[in-house]
Protein backbone atom coordinates (compact mmCIF):
# COMPACT_ATOMS: atom_id res chain seq x y z
CA UNK A 1 0.00 0.00 0.00
CA UNK A 2 3.03 2.44 0.77
CA UNK A 3 4.25 1.76 -2.33
CA UNK A 4 1.44 2.60 -3.94
CA UNK A 5 1.02 6.03 -2.62
CA UNK A 6 4.65 6.91 -3.62
CA UNK A 7 4.14 6.03 -6.81
CA UNK A 8 0.51 7.88 -7.14
CA UNK A 9 1.51 10.92 -4.86
CA UNK A 10 -1.35 12.92 -5.34
CA UNK A 11 -2.92 10.75 -2.49
CA UNK A 12 -0.42 12.64 0.00
CA UNK A 13 -0.51 15.63 1.13
CA UNK A 14 2.48 18.35 -0.03
CA UNK A 15 2.88 16.70 -3.42
CA UNK A 16 -0.62 17.20 -4.31
CA UNK A 17 -1.29 18.36 -7.52
CA UNK A 18 -4.67 20.44 -7.44
CA UNK A 19 -6.43 20.35 -10.28
CA UNK A 20 -5.61 16.49 -11.16
CA UNK A 21 -9.30 14.81 -11.61
CA UNK A 22 -9.83 11.71 -9.90
CA UNK A 23 -10.02 9.07 -12.02
CA UNK A 24 -10.63 5.14 -10.19
CA UNK A 25 -9.34 4.88 -7.06
CA UNK A 26 -6.91 5.99 -5.07
CA UNK A 27 -5.02 3.36 -2.61
CA UNK A 28 -6.29 3.35 0.91
CA UNK A 29 -3.16 4.18 3.11
CA UNK A 30 -4.07 2.83 6.45
CA UNK A 31 -0.91 4.64 8.14
CA UNK A 32 -2.53 8.28 8.18
CA UNK A 33 0.50 9.20 10.49
CA UNK A 34 2.95 8.31 8.19
CA UNK A 35 0.74 10.28 5.22
CA UNK A 36 2.23 13.62 5.64
CA UNK A 37 4.89 15.10 3.06
CA UNK A 38 8.28 13.63 3.24
CA UNK A 39 7.42 11.08 5.64
CA UNK A 40 5.61 9.09 3.34
CA UNK A 41 8.02 7.47 0.94
CA UNK A 42 10.19 7.06 3.70
CA UNK A 43 8.30 5.40 6.29
CA UNK A 44 8.35 1.32 4.94
CA UNK A 45 6.58 -0.59 7.62
CA UNK A 46 6.45 -3.96 7.20
CA UNK A 47 2.74 -4.92 7.73
CA UNK A 48 0.19 -2.50 8.44
CA UNK A 49 -1.26 -3.61 11.48
CA UNK A 50 0.85 -1.64 14.17
CA UNK A 51 0.09 -0.39 17.64
CA UNK A 52 -0.80 3.39 17.68
CA UNK A 53 1.57 3.90 19.65
CA UNK A 54 4.55 2.47 17.99
CA UNK A 55 2.98 4.18 14.76
CA UNK A 56 3.17 7.65 16.60
CA UNK A 57 6.50 6.85 17.07
CA UNK A 58 7.79 6.20 13.92
CA UNK A 59 5.84 8.82 12.27
CA UNK A 60 8.04 11.32 14.44
CA UNK A 61 11.15 9.26 13.54
CA UNK A 62 10.35 9.37 9.89
CA UNK A 63 9.41 13.00 9.46
CA UNK A 64 11.63 15.12 10.76
CA UNK A 65 9.59 17.84 8.90
CA UNK A 66 6.89 17.74 11.06
CA UNK A 67 5.35 21.54 11.59
CA UNK A 68 5.99 22.58 14.86
CA UNK A 69 2.24 22.33 15.12
CA UNK A 70 2.19 18.26 15.64
CA UNK A 71 4.91 18.41 18.05
CA UNK A 72 2.53 20.33 20.93
CA UNK A 73 -0.13 17.78 21.60
CA UNK A 74 -3.52 19.27 21.38
CA UNK A 75 -7.00 18.88 20.73
CA UNK A 76 -9.35 20.14 17.96
CA UNK A 77 -12.60 21.08 19.85
CA UNK A 78 -11.99 24.63 19.61
CA UNK A 79 -10.97 24.59 16.17
CA UNK A 80 -12.86 25.44 13.10
CA UNK A 81 -12.24 26.77 9.33
CA UNK A 82 -13.11 30.35 7.96
CA UNK A 83 -13.40 30.22 3.97
CA UNK A 84 -12.24 33.16 1.74
CA UNK A 85 -14.14 32.94 -0.84
CA UNK A 86 -12.44 35.06 -3.67
CA UNK A 87 -8.94 33.12 -3.17
CA UNK A 88 -9.85 29.70 -2.51
CA UNK A 89 -8.82 29.53 0.84
CA UNK A 90 -9.33 28.52 4.37
CA UNK A 91 -7.94 29.53 7.41
CA UNK A 92 -7.76 26.97 10.51
CA UNK A 93 -9.02 29.10 13.54
CA UNK A 94 -8.92 28.97 17.32
CA UNK A 95 -11.77 30.12 19.09
CA UNK A 96 -9.82 30.12 22.36
CA UNK A 97 -7.53 32.60 21.58
CA UNK A 98 -9.20 33.83 19.33
CA UNK A 99 -7.07 33.55 16.81
CA UNK A 100 -5.57 31.92 13.30
CA UNK A 101 -3.35 29.85 12.92
CA UNK A 102 -2.58 28.93 9.59
CA UNK A 103 -4.09 30.00 6.18
CA UNK A 104 -4.47 26.73 3.65
CA UNK A 105 -4.80 27.49 0.02
CA UNK A 106 -5.36 25.73 -3.68
CA UNK A 107 -8.89 24.61 -2.71
CA UNK A 108 -10.30 26.03 -5.85
CA UNK A 109 -13.54 28.07 -6.40
CA UNK A 110 -15.13 28.20 -2.59
CA UNK A 111 -17.78 30.83 -3.33
CA UNK A 112 -20.44 28.86 -1.41
CA UNK A 113 -18.46 26.39 0.30
CA UNK A 114 -19.61 24.40 3.16
CA UNK A 115 -18.00 22.07 5.59
CA UNK A 116 -18.16 19.33 7.38
CA UNK A 117 -15.95 17.74 10.25
CA UNK A 118 -14.76 13.90 10.29
CA UNK A 119 -16.09 12.54 14.02
CA UNK A 120 -12.74 12.80 15.88
CA UNK A 121 -13.20 16.67 14.72
CA UNK A 122 -9.30 16.45 12.88
CA UNK A 123 -10.33 16.97 9.50
CA UNK A 124 -12.55 19.34 7.43
CA UNK A 125 -14.15 17.92 4.21
CA UNK A 126 -14.65 21.24 2.38
CA UNK A 127 -16.92 20.84 -0.84
CA UNK A 128 -16.01 23.90 -3.00
CA UNK A 129 -18.45 25.58 -5.95
CA UNK A 130 -16.19 23.69 -8.68
CA UNK A 131 -16.64 20.64 -7.15
CA UNK A 132 -13.18 19.96 -5.45
CA UNK A 133 -13.80 17.92 -2.55
CA UNK A 134 -10.99 19.06 -0.03
CA UNK A 135 -9.99 16.95 3.29
CA UNK A 136 -8.05 19.19 5.85
CA UNK A 137 -5.87 18.04 8.66
CA UNK A 138 -6.42 20.82 11.19
CA UNK A 139 -3.26 19.29 13.18
CA UNK A 140 -1.12 19.27 10.17
CA UNK A 141 -2.73 22.40 8.68
CA UNK A 142 -2.71 20.96 5.34
CA UNK A 143 -4.62 19.63 2.80
CA UNK A 144 -4.73 15.51 2.95
CA UNK A 145 -6.55 14.93 0.02
CA UNK A 146 -8.45 16.24 -2.90
CA UNK A 147 -10.43 15.24 -5.44
CA UNK A 148 -12.82 16.96 -8.30
CA UNK A 149 -16.29 14.96 -8.06
CA UNK A 150 -18.38 17.15 -9.90
CA UNK A 151 -18.55 20.27 -12.35
CA UNK A 152 -20.73 22.22 -9.54
CA UNK A 153 -21.33 21.91 -6.39
CA UNK A 154 -22.47 23.42 -3.42
CA UNK A 155 -21.97 21.74 -0.33
CA UNK A 156 -22.20 17.90 1.82
CA UNK A 157 -22.85 15.79 4.44
CA UNK A 158 -21.16 13.19 6.68
CA UNK A 159 -22.93 9.67 7.66
CA UNK A 160 -23.81 9.32 11.32
CA UNK A 161 -20.83 7.24 11.75
CA UNK A 162 -18.49 9.20 10.15
CA UNK A 163 -17.28 6.25 7.53
CA UNK A 164 -19.04 8.08 3.86
CA UNK A 165 -18.73 11.57 3.00
CA UNK A 166 -21.80 12.62 0.70
CA UNK A 167 -21.73 15.83 -1.91
CA UNK A 168 -24.36 16.96 -3.08
CA UNK A 169 -23.93 18.54 -6.88
CA UNK A 170 -25.95 20.78 -9.57
CA UNK A 171 -23.70 19.71 -12.55
CA UNK A 172 -24.09 16.86 -12.70
CA UNK A 173 -27.23 16.93 -10.59
CA UNK A 174 -27.21 13.94 -8.06
CA UNK A 175 -25.16 13.16 -4.44
CA UNK A 176 -21.75 11.29 -4.46
CA UNK A 177 -20.60 9.32 -1.67
CA UNK A 178 -16.95 9.10 -0.73
CA UNK A 179 -14.90 7.24 1.72
CA UNK A 180 -14.44 9.81 4.55
CA UNK A 181 -10.85 8.10 5.01
CA UNK A 182 -9.58 7.89 1.42
CA UNK A 183 -12.02 10.00 -0.58
CA UNK A 184 -12.17 7.05 -2.76
CA UNK A 185 -15.76 7.27 -4.62
CA UNK A 186 -18.49 4.85 -3.90
CA UNK A 187 -21.46 5.58 -5.64
CA UNK A 188 -22.97 8.26 -7.28
CA UNK A 189 -26.81 9.23 -7.59
CA UNK A 190 -27.94 10.77 -10.62
CA UNK A 191 -31.19 12.72 -9.64
CA UNK A 192 -34.32 12.75 -11.22
CA UNK A 193 -34.73 15.47 -14.35
CA UNK A 194 -36.55 18.55 -14.24
CA UNK A 195 -38.80 19.98 -16.95
CA UNK A 196 -35.11 20.48 -19.38
CA UNK A 197 -34.82 17.23 -19.10
CA UNK A 198 -31.01 17.68 -17.46
CA UNK A 199 -30.81 15.96 -13.77
CA UNK A 200 -32.22 17.88 -11.49
CA UNK A 201 -29.91 20.24 -9.11
CA UNK A 202 -29.52 19.12 -5.54
CA UNK A 203 -29.91 21.00 -2.51
CA UNK A 204 -30.71 20.42 1.72
CA UNK A 205 -28.65 17.47 2.03
CA UNK A 206 -28.54 16.62 4.95
CA UNK A 207 -27.17 13.16 7.55
CA UNK A 208 -30.24 11.43 8.95
CA UNK A 209 -29.91 8.76 11.88
CA UNK A 210 -29.71 4.80 10.32
CA UNK A 211 -27.32 5.90 7.81
CA UNK A 212 -29.18 7.90 5.95
CA UNK A 213 -29.10 11.43 3.88
CA UNK A 214 -31.54 12.92 2.92
CA UNK A 215 -31.80 15.48 0.15
CA UNK A 216 -34.60 17.66 -2.07
CA UNK A 217 -34.14 17.98 -5.94
CA UNK A 218 -34.71 21.89 -6.96
CA UNK A 219 -35.87 21.12 -10.32
CA UNK A 220 -37.92 18.57 -9.96
CA UNK A 221 -39.70 18.93 -6.95
CA UNK A 222 -38.48 15.74 -5.07
CA UNK A 223 -37.05 14.67 -1.68
CA UNK A 224 -34.93 11.51 -1.62
CA UNK A 225 -34.06 9.52 1.31
CA UNK A 226 -30.67 7.41 0.70
CA UNK A 227 -29.59 4.59 2.86
CA UNK A 228 -26.10 4.42 3.13
CA UNK A 229 -25.68 1.28 4.70
CA UNK A 230 -24.41 -0.50 2.33
CA UNK A 231 -22.71 2.81 0.59
CA UNK A 232 -21.50 1.24 -2.63
CA UNK A 233 -25.10 -0.07 -3.28
CA UNK A 234 -27.18 2.75 -1.61
CA UNK A 235 -31.28 2.31 -1.44
CA UNK A 236 -32.95 5.55 -2.68
CA UNK A 237 -36.75 5.89 -1.05
CA UNK A 238 -38.21 8.86 -3.61
CA UNK A 239 -41.02 11.45 -2.51
CA UNK A 240 -42.46 13.08 -5.28
CA UNK A 241 -44.22 16.30 -5.89
CA UNK A 242 -43.24 17.63 -2.63
CA UNK A 243 -43.68 21.06 -3.97
CA UNK A 244 -41.97 23.20 -6.36
CA UNK A 245 -38.53 24.32 -6.14
CA UNK A 246 -37.20 23.91 -2.76
CA UNK A 247 -34.14 25.28 -2.15
CA UNK A 248 -32.97 23.90 0.88
CA UNK A 249 -33.52 21.71 3.40
CA UNK A 250 -32.52 20.55 7.21
CA UNK A 251 -32.31 18.14 9.95
CA UNK A 252 -34.15 18.47 13.50
CA UNK A 253 -31.07 18.40 15.78
CA UNK A 254 -33.04 15.17 17.07
CA UNK A 255 -32.82 13.68 13.21
CA UNK A 256 -36.90 13.12 13.34
CA UNK A 257 -38.05 15.82 10.99
CA UNK A 258 -36.92 17.05 7.42
CA UNK A 259 -37.70 19.77 6.32
CA UNK A 260 -37.58 21.56 2.74
CA UNK A 261 -38.37 25.04 1.96
CA UNK A 262 -39.73 25.78 -1.37
CA UNK A 263 -39.36 28.75 -3.03
CA UNK A 264 -42.01 27.46 -6.10
CA UNK A 265 -45.08 27.91 -4.07
CA UNK A 266 -45.84 28.48 -0.17
CA UNK A 267 -44.98 26.83 2.76
CA UNK A 268 -42.72 23.87 3.54
CA UNK A 269 -42.44 20.28 2.93
CA UNK A 270 -42.18 18.19 6.22
CA UNK A 271 -40.95 14.68 6.12
CA UNK A 272 -41.05 12.49 9.60
CA UNK A 273 -37.80 10.12 9.32
CA UNK A 274 -39.67 7.80 12.19
CA UNK A 275 -42.53 7.36 9.47
CA UNK A 276 -40.98 7.98 5.94
CA UNK A 277 -44.30 5.57 5.00
CA UNK A 278 -46.43 8.79 6.26
CA UNK A 279 -44.99 10.63 3.19
CA UNK A 280 -44.67 14.29 2.95
CA UNK A 281 -47.02 17.07 4.20
CA UNK A 282 -46.64 20.67 3.65
CA UNK A 283 -46.89 22.98 6.80
CA UNK A 284 -47.17 26.77 7.10
CA UNK A 285 -48.98 26.70 4.06
CA UNK A 286 -51.15 29.57 4.41
CA UNK A 287 -47.81 31.86 5.27
CA UNK A 288 -47.81 34.79 2.72
CA UNK A 289 -50.76 33.16 0.77
CA UNK A 290 -52.06 36.59 -1.40
CA UNK A 291 -49.37 38.55 -0.14
CA UNK A 292 -46.94 39.73 -2.83
CA UNK A 293 -43.77 38.31 -2.01
CA UNK A 294 -40.41 40.99 -2.27
CA UNK A 295 -38.21 39.38 -4.98
CA UNK A 296 -35.81 37.01 -3.36
CA UNK A 297 -31.92 38.50 -3.94
CA UNK A 298 -30.27 35.75 -2.20
CA UNK A 299 -32.05 32.17 -0.96
CA UNK A 300 -32.00 31.70 2.65
CA UNK A 301 -30.78 28.79 4.17
CA UNK A 302 -31.86 26.40 6.22
CA UNK A 303 -29.13 23.89 7.59
CA UNK A 304 -28.37 26.80 10.69
CA UNK A 305 -31.39 25.16 11.96
CA UNK A 306 -32.53 27.40 14.94
CA UNK A 307 -34.59 25.33 17.53
CA UNK A 308 -35.30 27.16 20.57
CA UNK A 309 -37.48 25.64 23.69
CA UNK A 310 -39.51 23.51 21.49
CA UNK A 311 -40.14 26.46 18.51
CA UNK A 312 -38.41 26.54 15.26
CA UNK A 313 -37.37 30.00 14.32
CA UNK A 314 -37.00 29.97 10.12
CA UNK A 315 -36.17 32.75 7.67
CA UNK A 316 -39.49 33.32 5.69
CA UNK A 317 -39.12 33.57 2.07
CA UNK A 318 -39.23 36.47 -0.01
CA UNK A 319 -40.49 38.92 3.29
CA UNK A 320 -38.88 40.73 5.83
CA UNK A 321 -40.05 38.63 8.81
CA UNK A 322 -38.31 35.23 11.12
CA UNK A 323 -41.43 32.48 11.00
CA UNK A 324 -41.54 31.06 14.73
CA UNK A 325 -43.10 27.00 14.40
CA UNK A 326 -44.34 24.68 16.99
CA UNK A 327 -42.28 21.95 16.50
CA UNK A 328 -45.18 19.69 17.90
CA UNK A 329 -47.10 20.45 15.50
CA UNK A 330 -45.88 22.65 13.10
CA UNK A 331 -48.28 25.24 12.70
CA UNK A 332 -47.13 28.95 12.95
CA UNK A 333 -47.01 30.79 15.91
CA UNK A 334 -45.40 34.19 15.76
CA UNK A 335 -44.03 36.11 13.01
CA UNK A 336 -40.58 38.65 14.23
CA UNK A 337 -40.33 41.45 11.69
CA UNK A 338 -36.97 42.18 10.81
CA UNK A 339 -34.42 43.84 9.34
CA UNK A 340 -34.60 42.54 5.37
CA UNK A 341 -35.14 38.88 3.92
CA UNK A 342 -33.41 36.94 6.37
CA UNK A 343 -30.41 34.26 5.12
CA UNK A 344 -29.53 32.79 8.47
CA UNK A 345 -31.50 32.44 11.59
CA UNK A 346 -29.35 30.74 13.84
CA UNK A 347 -29.98 29.96 17.94
CA UNK A 348 -27.02 30.29 20.23
CA UNK A 349 -26.60 26.94 22.10
CA UNK A 350 -28.51 27.39 24.97
CA UNK A 351 -31.85 28.95 22.86
CA UNK A 352 -32.43 32.23 24.56
CA UNK A 353 -31.30 34.56 21.27
CA UNK A 354 -31.51 33.32 18.02
CA UNK A 355 -29.19 35.54 15.63
CA UNK A 356 -29.99 36.65 11.83
CA UNK A 357 -28.24 37.78 8.90
CA UNK A 358 -30.07 39.43 5.56
CA UNK A 359 -29.91 39.15 1.95
CA UNK A 360 -28.68 41.96 -0.05
CA UNK A 361 -29.07 44.79 0.16
CA UNK A 362 -29.54 44.56 3.91
CA UNK A 363 -26.53 42.41 4.39
CA UNK A 364 -24.85 44.86 6.66
CA UNK A 365 -26.88 44.22 9.80
CA UNK A 366 -27.20 41.15 11.92
CA UNK A 367 -30.05 40.86 14.33
CA UNK A 368 -30.14 39.23 17.77
CA UNK A 369 -34.09 38.11 18.05
CA UNK A 370 -34.97 37.07 22.19
CA UNK A 371 -36.62 34.04 22.36
CA UNK A 372 -38.38 34.62 25.79
CA UNK A 373 -40.17 38.15 24.08
CA UNK A 374 -40.16 36.86 20.74
CA UNK A 375 -38.55 40.34 19.17
CA UNK A 376 -35.34 41.85 17.77
CA UNK A 377 -33.41 42.91 21.06
CA UNK A 378 -30.65 44.30 18.92
CA UNK A 379 -29.76 45.78 15.68
CA UNK A 380 -25.73 45.04 15.06
CA UNK A 381 -23.53 45.99 12.11
CA UNK A 382 -20.59 44.38 12.02
CA UNK A 383 -19.65 45.39 8.67
CA UNK A 384 -20.03 45.13 5.07
CA UNK A 385 -21.71 42.05 3.33
CA UNK A 386 -22.26 39.80 6.18
CA UNK A 387 -22.17 36.14 5.27
CA UNK A 388 -22.36 34.20 7.56
CA UNK A 389 -22.02 33.86 12.00
CA UNK A 390 -21.04 30.91 13.93
CA UNK A 391 -21.21 30.05 17.54
CA UNK A 392 -18.59 28.73 19.70
CA UNK A 393 -19.43 25.60 21.27
CA UNK A 394 -21.36 26.80 24.53
CA UNK A 395 -21.93 29.88 22.60
CA UNK A 396 -20.72 32.92 24.95
CA UNK A 397 -18.82 34.40 21.35
CA UNK A 398 -20.74 34.12 18.07
CA UNK A 399 -18.01 34.64 14.84
CA UNK A 400 -19.54 36.84 12.29
CA UNK A 401 -17.69 37.51 8.59
CA UNK A 402 -18.21 40.65 6.90
CA UNK A 403 -16.83 40.00 3.19
CA UNK A 404 -16.55 43.36 1.71
CA UNK A 405 -14.90 44.73 5.10
CA UNK A 406 -12.58 41.44 4.98
CA UNK A 407 -12.99 40.80 8.15
CA UNK A 408 -14.41 38.67 10.89
CA UNK A 409 -15.86 40.04 13.76
CA UNK A 410 -16.14 37.95 17.21
CA UNK A 411 -19.31 39.10 19.51
CA UNK A 412 -18.88 38.30 23.27
CA UNK A 413 -23.10 37.06 23.25
CA UNK A 414 -23.93 38.71 26.59
CA UNK A 415 -22.64 41.74 26.20
CA UNK A 416 -23.51 42.25 22.54
CA UNK A 417 -20.35 43.90 22.22
CA UNK A 418 -17.09 43.06 19.68
CA UNK A 419 -14.84 41.83 21.44
CA UNK A 420 -12.17 40.55 18.74
CA UNK A 421 -11.57 40.75 15.00
CA UNK A 422 -9.47 38.99 12.64
CA UNK A 423 -8.62 40.26 8.99
CA UNK A 424 -9.53 37.34 6.19
CA UNK A 425 -9.98 37.82 2.47
CA UNK A 426 -13.42 37.79 1.30
CA UNK A 427 -14.64 35.39 4.26
CA UNK A 428 -17.47 33.44 3.66
CA UNK A 429 -18.61 30.45 6.08
CA UNK A 430 -17.19 29.80 9.38
CA UNK A 431 -17.35 26.31 10.56
CA UNK A 432 -16.24 25.25 14.09
CA UNK A 433 -15.57 21.49 14.94
CA UNK A 434 -18.74 21.13 17.24
CA UNK A 435 -20.04 20.32 14.04
CA UNK A 436 -18.72 16.61 14.20
CA UNK A 437 -21.18 15.78 16.77
CA UNK A 438 -23.84 17.17 15.58
CA UNK A 439 -26.59 15.44 13.41
CA UNK A 440 -27.63 17.64 10.67
CA UNK A 441 -24.14 19.11 10.65
CA UNK B 1 -12.37 32.93 -18.02
CA UNK B 2 -10.51 34.26 -20.16
CA UNK B 3 -10.89 37.59 -18.93
CA UNK B 4 -8.51 40.31 -19.70
CA UNK B 5 -8.44 41.82 -16.51
CA UNK B 6 -9.61 45.84 -16.20
CA UNK B 7 -6.21 47.79 -15.68
CA UNK B 8 -5.66 49.83 -12.37
CA UNK B 9 -6.85 53.29 -12.82
CA UNK B 10 -10.50 52.00 -14.70
CA UNK B 11 -10.48 55.10 -16.33
CA UNK B 12 -8.42 53.77 -18.89
CA UNK B 13 -11.18 50.51 -19.65
CA UNK B 14 -11.24 50.41 -23.32
CA UNK B 15 -15.18 50.48 -24.10
CA UNK B 16 -16.03 47.55 -26.47
CA UNK B 17 -17.58 48.37 -29.80
CA UNK B 18 -21.03 47.37 -30.17
CA UNK B 19 -24.23 48.51 -28.45
CA UNK B 20 -22.69 49.89 -25.85
CA UNK B 21 -20.81 52.70 -27.98
CA UNK B 22 -24.57 53.66 -28.24
CA UNK B 23 -25.46 53.95 -24.78
CA UNK B 24 -23.51 55.96 -22.41
CA UNK B 25 -20.67 53.82 -20.11
CA UNK B 26 -21.10 54.07 -16.57
CA UNK B 27 -18.32 55.77 -15.09
CA UNK B 28 -15.02 54.07 -13.92
CA UNK B 29 -16.12 54.17 -10.15
CA UNK B 30 -19.68 52.81 -10.97
CA UNK B 31 -18.34 50.35 -13.47
CA UNK B 32 -16.49 48.38 -10.38
CA UNK B 33 -19.61 48.33 -8.38
CA UNK B 34 -21.34 47.01 -11.17
CA UNK B 35 -18.75 44.35 -11.67
CA UNK B 36 -18.53 43.95 -8.06
CA UNK B 37 -22.08 42.83 -8.19
CA UNK B 38 -22.44 41.25 -10.49
CA UNK B 39 -19.45 38.75 -8.96
CA UNK B 40 -20.97 38.75 -5.50
CA UNK B 41 -24.60 39.71 -5.50
CA UNK B 42 -25.34 37.86 -8.73
CA UNK B 43 -22.75 35.69 -8.30
CA UNK B 44 -25.00 34.16 -5.20
CA UNK B 45 -26.78 32.20 -7.58
CA UNK B 46 -24.70 31.93 -10.88
CA UNK B 47 -21.73 31.62 -8.83
CA UNK B 48 -18.73 34.00 -8.43
CA UNK B 49 -17.03 32.88 -11.20
CA UNK B 50 -20.18 32.92 -12.95
CA UNK B 51 -20.23 29.41 -13.93
CA UNK B 52 -23.67 28.79 -12.84
CA UNK B 53 -25.38 27.80 -9.38
CA UNK B 54 -29.01 27.77 -8.68
CA UNK B 55 -28.98 30.37 -11.67
CA UNK B 56 -27.10 28.88 -15.28
CA UNK B 57 -24.14 30.14 -16.07
CA UNK B 58 -23.24 33.75 -17.32
CA UNK B 59 -20.21 32.80 -19.46
CA UNK B 60 -19.71 33.81 -22.76
CA UNK B 61 -20.03 30.78 -24.10
CA UNK B 62 -23.49 30.13 -22.24
CA UNK B 63 -24.86 33.41 -23.50
CA UNK B 64 -23.55 34.01 -27.26
CA UNK B 65 -26.81 32.94 -28.67
CA UNK B 66 -29.30 34.64 -26.84
CA UNK B 67 -30.37 37.61 -27.93
CA UNK B 68 -28.88 41.29 -26.26
CA UNK B 69 -32.51 42.83 -25.61
CA UNK B 70 -33.78 39.76 -24.12
CA UNK B 71 -31.10 39.44 -21.51
CA UNK B 72 -31.04 42.76 -20.76
CA UNK B 73 -34.69 42.78 -19.75
CA UNK B 74 -34.21 39.72 -17.93
CA UNK B 75 -31.69 41.41 -15.43
CA UNK B 76 -33.63 44.40 -15.25
CA UNK B 77 -37.21 43.06 -14.81
CA UNK B 78 -36.24 39.27 -13.59
CA UNK B 79 -38.27 36.34 -15.20
CA UNK B 80 -41.60 35.76 -13.37
CA UNK B 81 -41.78 32.45 -12.10
CA UNK B 82 -38.34 31.28 -11.31
CA UNK B 83 -35.98 32.31 -9.04
CA UNK B 84 -34.11 35.10 -11.01
CA UNK B 85 -35.81 38.64 -9.33
CA UNK B 86 -35.80 42.00 -11.27
CA UNK B 87 -32.52 44.07 -10.47
CA UNK B 88 -34.24 47.64 -11.57
CA UNK B 89 -34.39 49.10 -8.04
CA UNK B 90 -29.96 48.36 -7.84
CA UNK B 91 -29.41 49.56 -11.57
CA UNK B 92 -30.71 50.73 -14.79
CA UNK B 93 -31.50 49.36 -18.13
CA UNK B 94 -28.35 51.46 -19.67
CA UNK B 95 -26.16 50.07 -16.88
CA UNK B 96 -27.72 46.11 -17.13
CA UNK B 97 -26.74 46.55 -20.81
CA UNK B 98 -23.38 47.29 -20.15
CA UNK B 99 -23.34 44.37 -18.53
CA UNK B 100 -24.47 42.47 -20.85
CA UNK B 101 -21.99 43.60 -23.22
CA UNK B 102 -19.12 43.25 -20.37
CA UNK B 103 -20.63 39.09 -19.79
CA UNK B 104 -20.69 38.45 -23.81
CA UNK B 105 -17.33 39.03 -24.22
CA UNK B 106 -16.02 37.88 -20.73
CA UNK B 107 -14.76 40.80 -19.56
CA UNK B 108 -15.88 40.76 -15.98
CA UNK B 109 -12.72 40.94 -13.77
CA UNK B 110 -13.02 43.65 -10.75
CA UNK B 111 -9.84 45.39 -9.87
CA UNK B 112 -9.99 43.69 -6.46
CA UNK B 113 -13.11 41.49 -5.32
C1 LIG C 1 -31.78 34.51 -6.43
C2 LIG C 1 -31.06 33.92 -7.54
C3 LIG C 1 -30.56 34.82 -8.66
C4 LIG C 1 -29.86 35.99 -8.55
C5 LIG C 1 -29.37 36.67 -7.28
C6 LIG C 1 -29.59 36.43 -9.90
N1 LIG C 1 -30.11 35.54 -10.80
FE1 LIG C 1 -30.02 35.69 -12.82
N2 LIG C 1 -31.11 33.98 -13.00
C7 LIG C 1 -31.52 33.19 -11.96
C8 LIG C 1 -32.24 32.05 -12.49
C9 LIG C 1 -32.86 30.92 -11.68
C10 LIG C 1 -32.25 32.20 -13.89
C11 LIG C 1 -32.88 31.26 -14.91
C12 LIG C 1 -34.29 31.68 -15.13
C13 LIG C 1 -35.02 30.73 -16.05
O1 LIG C 1 -35.23 29.58 -15.63
O2 LIG C 1 -35.38 31.14 -17.15
C14 LIG C 1 -31.53 33.43 -14.18
C15 LIG C 1 -31.31 33.93 -15.46
C16 LIG C 1 -30.50 35.00 -15.75
C17 LIG C 1 -30.18 35.43 -17.09
C18 LIG C 1 -30.64 34.80 -18.37
C19 LIG C 1 -29.67 33.73 -18.77
C20 LIG C 1 -30.12 32.96 -19.97
O3 LIG C 1 -29.37 32.06 -20.35
O4 LIG C 1 -31.20 33.22 -20.50
C21 LIG C 1 -29.33 36.50 -16.97
C22 LIG C 1 -28.69 37.31 -18.09
C23 LIG C 1 -29.16 36.75 -15.57
N3 LIG C 1 -29.88 35.82 -14.86
C24 LIG C 1 -28.39 37.76 -15.05
C25 LIG C 1 -28.31 38.06 -13.70
C26 LIG C 1 -27.62 39.22 -13.18
C27 LIG C 1 -26.85 40.23 -14.02
C28 LIG C 1 -27.81 39.19 -11.84
C29 LIG C 1 -27.32 40.22 -10.81
C30 LIG C 1 -27.61 41.61 -11.09
C31 LIG C 1 -28.58 38.00 -11.51
N4 LIG C 1 -28.88 37.35 -12.67
C32 LIG C 1 -28.90 37.58 -10.22
C33 LIG C 1 -31.32 33.42 -10.61
C34 LIG C 1 -30.71 34.54 -10.09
Amino acid sequence: MIEAARRRPLACGNAFRPESRLRGVEPSLRLPRTEPGSGAARCRIPGAELAATLLVALAFACAPATPASAQTLRGTGDLGVVIERATGRVQVVDTSAKSSLATIAGLGDLSHASVVFSRDGRYAFVFGRDGGLTKIDLLEQKIARRVLQAGNSIGGAISQDGRVVAAQNYTPGGVRLFDAATLEPLAEIRAAPGLDGTPSKVVGLADAPGQRFVASLFDAGEIWVIDASDPRAPKVEKFTGIGRQPYDGFVTPDGRWYIAGLFGEDGLALLDLWHPERGVRRILDRYGKGEEKLPVYKMPHLRGWAIAAGYAYLPAIGRNEVLVVDTRDWNEVARVPVAGQPVFAIARPDARQVWVNFAFPDNGKVQVIDTETRSVAKTLEPGKAVLHLEFTPRGEAVWISARDDHKVVVYDTATLRPIATLAADSPSGIFFTTRAARMGF
Amino acid sequence: MGATGVPAGAASVAVPDGPVARTSAPAPARQQELLRLLRQDCGSCHGMRLTGGLGPALTPEALSARPEAGLVATIVAGRPGTAMPPWRRFLSEAEAQWLVVRLVSGDVETVRD
